[in-house]
């Protein structure tokens, strides 16, 4: 009698404990669903063409135009500064803390990148705002310092830290035995950083770069006190609407086919997210063979 | 020859090292003079006043009490809900399931979900939340939302941390004769609690950091409230107070005041983590 | 042993949250008289800060206009005050949201700083007018710049004139700041200027805070926002001969005003409490707040 409790009671447990693991892909596939069935109606009405194509977002005037071109080409050249300034640094940096740094010193620089990761990105966003913004106006003469110049800068120290950790863990896992024998053949320390530790952390080092692609894409808050958000085509210097501002600035207050045009700019971004996830896996998964 | 070839390389070599100490030394200036401004122009403003009292317009005051209860409360409903959740994934991943295809899948799917940015998670849980299930503009809604974005940091830490725990001990149990629930409940789970803890606190950091989420689904609003109540209706928390502060109402002062508060407790976040994590690697040793 | 300690943890965090909890609610009810009247309370004064208790309770969500600010908040706190059981809730996120709001039932009473649109009241919304606001134009506090014809203003903001030369300040490149697609006080400005679809701007903010402090960082910048909203940290502009105060509101000469509107939807039941809330925000009451606050009182 008591073994037949104890084995349903098992059997429950193992219900739960599985009930629980489901969930994770449960909320996945609820959350694909939604946008796929949200963002689709608005494509198919303003036509996939004219829609990732189209040059113009107007959408409240008397006669809207849903464009999104703008916000795509903004995204990618928001993010592909973001990695021109922040790689080299995050990347130069992770290598001294792993193989260059007295172990005091990387402790504390280390902790001070904990630090910048941990900062909400509101607090990026007000600093941006109040210093970074008046300084670009008046360092490059023009009438308003909101501009892409500025969400690249504070981009690019946001996405610093994971570049960071995800380097540093990569260049430590590199074995000593490849320096050793570089060193042994009389090449100095940083010869044989550079030209062996690297090569050989290779693919964790772009398991970083993608990780970072990814968060600069998705952020949102800073950018929109830092970027001025009107959709122009992106220009260094013009006021520009990211692909996430683009969603975050209208959502609110939108109804009827602009609401669902925003649905489908989060289906873009969804996409283009889920690529990147997608990549980076295929990365890591080739670091650990 | 063999001089101009020295001299090559050890120009290289010095080049390099001052590139790399340079870049290093940027990193760490960021955080300075960010951290060094923000308490600059912050930290003056944290009076008592404003910690303590809530906005009023009748006497012309600001106050983020409100905010600071919305947080906390905020933050209990969300662990409350998430570690169940999180805990039991962890768990079927580690003991129970013992098909590699859908452990590999569930994986990815808690990768999937880190990856995705907070203005979705924010759009999906405003039209489901707070519109399809009738919660409005709520801290309720905000709590779900987070939940989904929580529960992948709570799965991993603890995932982490009952791995440590030596297979001796499981035997030891089974074979002593207690169920597997038994084991798990006696053996398994005390020993992940350090890796459960630290899951926490890292929640913790994310759920006062963000803002995105929280914006379109728990709203902006800045009353002083009960628990039950306060989850019933719309509340800003801290950083959602900070941007609605400066970019709303102009007030930059408190702004930076909340700025303030908010690296403050980052810290003390960060500084926890890292000590719980030292410690589990003691363990894991 | 370590299991008692994060048990224990856990219990105090619990307890300190439940005091605090209860301090934050026991403060709001510190003098009490029963009032047994149910609707709002009329007060001789203006603003009065002893907290009554009245038999309503619950929470009255309100949603929408920047520019209503700081009259909603004055009389939401009277209210709150006069009925210690009832809590109001503002979510400033513009006129638009506001509206969008009330529609998809996410909020009970939405606030607008603009008439509504006829597909709006087609869906059944009624708006009912509680003050009329003036929208200021302002400029930095170093323009030497005072005066602009109504003219002078639409060619700004399409883009038309460009320099500040071009209308009497000092050399430099006019930065138009302005609001989001779906605010009232953006909505008001162009239709009033002629400039819908035609305006050109450098930013576009979504609040009125934000314009005031954007002008107020910038030299060269213009912008607009609610005049009960503007502060001595922009200088404000007359048009055409005429400076906003309240008067020139309420008489009409300065034509660059719209009304504050409570935005409910027809068919739905307000609650006790935001019925009550409704009520003393359209009467006679709230008419010293509401000019407190800076806005000219209709009813």
């Amino acid at each position: 009698m008591k073994h037949k409790n104890l084995a349903l009671f098992e059997q429950v447990m193992h219900g739960i404990f599985f009930f629980c693991g489901f969930v994770t892909i449960a909320f996945v596939c609820f959350i694909s669903v939604y946008l796929i069935i949200s963002g689709l109606p608005a494509i198919r009405e303003i036509g996939i063409i004219d829609f990732l194509f189209g040059t113009t977002w107007a959408s409240t005037a008397s006669e809207p135009k849903f464009g999104i071109l703008p916000f795509i080409l903004t995204s990618i050249y928001g993010t592909a500064g973001a990695i021109v300034i922040g790689v080299p640094i995050g990347f130069m940096t992770a290598v001294f803390l792993s193989k260059v740094a007295p172990k005091r010193l990387a402790g504390i620089i280390r902790s001070a990148v904990d630090l910048l990761a941990g900062i909400p990105s509101v607090v990026y966003g007000l600093v941006g705002m109040i210093v970074l913004v008046p300084f670009i106006r008046v360092f490059f003469h023009l009438p308003d310092g909101a501009t892409m110049l500025a969400a690249i800068f504070v981009l690019s120290i946001m996405i610093l830290p994971s570049i960071i950790s995800v380097s540093e863990t990569a260049l430590n896992a590199v074995p000593k035995e490849y320096e050793e024998a570089s060193l042994a053949l009389g090449a100095t320390e940083i010869e044989t950083y550079f030209r062996v530790s690297i090569p050989a952390a290779k693919s964790g080092i772009a398991a970083a770069i993608v990780l970072g692609i990814g968060r600069a894409i998705g952020e949102a808050m800073a950018i929109i006190m830092v970027a001025g958000n009107v959709a122009n085509m992106p220009s260094l210097f013009s006021s520009v609407r990211f692909l996430t501002t683009a969603i975050a600035s209208e959502m609110s207050y939108s109804s009827g086919l602009q609401r669902q045009a925003l649905f489908s700019i989060a289906l873009v971004l969804f996409l283009f997210i889920m690529l990147i996830n997608v990549l980076l896996n295929l990365l890591l998964k080739k670091k650990t063979k | 020859m063999e001089k101009t070839k020295s001299m090559k390389r050890i120009l290289y070599d010095k080049i390099l090292r001052f590139l790399l100490y340079f870049c290093a030394f940027i990193t760490s200036a960021f955080l300075v003079v960010i951290v060094g401004y923000i308490f600059y122009r912050g930290l003056g403003h944290v009076t008592w006043q404003l910690l303590t009292t809530s906005p009023s317009f009748l006497s012309d005051s600001i106050g983020i009490l409100p905010n600071i209860m919305n947080t906390l409360y905020l933050i209990f409903a969300t662990l409350l809900l998430v570690l169940p959740l999180g805990v039991g994934a962890a768990i079927y991943l580690t003991e129970y399931a013992k098909n590699r295809r859908l452990v590999g899948l569930i994986e990815f799917a808690t990768e999937t979900l880190t990856g995705i940015p907070s203005i979705l998670y924010g759009l999906v849980g405003m039209l489901f939340f707070a519109q399809f299930l009738s919660l409005g503009t709520s801290l309720l809604a905000g709590c779900l939302t987070l939940v989904i974005m929580i529960l992948p940091t709570i799965v991993r830490t603890t995932q982490e941390s009952i791995k440590t725990v030596p297979q001796t001990y499981r035997e030891g149990s089974l074979g002593l004769g207690s169920g597997k629930w038994h084991m798990v409940r006696t053996v398994v789970i005390p020993s992940a609690i350090d890796g459960i803890v630290t899951g926490c606190i890292l929640s913790v950091g994310r759920i006062v950091g963000e803002s995105a989420a929280l914006l379109f689904t728990a709203g902006s609003a800045s009353v002083l409230s009960d628990f039950v109540k306060a989850m019933q209706s719309s509340g800003a928390t801290l950083s959602v107070a900070l941007y609605m502060y400066t970019m709303e109402r102009g007030k930059v002062d408190i702004g930076f005041a909340i700025a303030a508060i908010l690296m403050i407790l980052t810290f003390f976040i960060n500084l926890s983590a890292k000590l719980l994590g030292k410690k589990l690697k003691q363990k894991h040793g | 042993m370590k299991r008692r300690k994060i048990l224990g943890l856990v219990m105090a965090a619990t307890l300190s949250l439940g005091l605090i909890s209860g301090c934050g609610s026991s403060t709001t009810s510190s003098s009490t008289t029963s009032d047994s009247s149910s609707s709002s309370s009329s007060e001789s004064s203006a603003s009065s800060t002893t907290i009554k208790a009245t038999t309503l309770s619950g929470t009255v969500s309100t949603n929408g206009s920047t520019s209503m600010e700081k009259v909603i908040g004055a009389l939401s706190e009277q209210f709150m005050n006069d009925n210690s059981d009832v809590t109001v809730t503002y979510d400033p996120t513009g006129s638009g949201t506001g509206i969008q709001a009330v529609t998809d039932g996410t909020c009970d009473i939405g606030l607008s700083s603009r008439a509504l649109k006829d597909d709006e009241t087609a869906s059944g919304l009624v708006a009912t007018t509680i003050a009329l606001d003036g929208i200021a134009i302002i400029v930095n506090t170093d323009s030497g710049v005072t005066n602009l014809t109504m003219a002078q203003l639409s060619k700004i903001f399409t883009g038309e004139i460009t320099n500040w030369s071009e209308v009497g300040g000092t050399d430099g490149t006019i930065v138009c700041i302005g609001r989001e697609a779906g605010s009232g006080t953006r909505d008001g400005f162009e239709s009033i200027t002629d400039t819908k679809d035609k305006c050109v701007l450098s930013q576009e903010l979504t609040s009125t805070g934000a314009v005031i402090q954007a002008v107020a960082g910038n030299p060269t910048a213009i912008g607009y926002a609610s005049l009960a909203a503007v502060d001595s940290t922009v200088k404000v502009l007359s048009i055409d001969g005429v400076t906003p105060t309240e008067e020139t509101v309420k008489d009409g000469t300065y034509t660059v005003q719209r009304p504050f509107n409570v935005v409910t939807k027809e068919g739905t039941e307000l609650s006790e409490a935001a019925q009550a809330f409704f009520d003393y925000v359209t009467s006679s009451d709230a008419n010293d707040l509401i000019s407190a606050a800076g806005a000219v009182p209709v009813n």
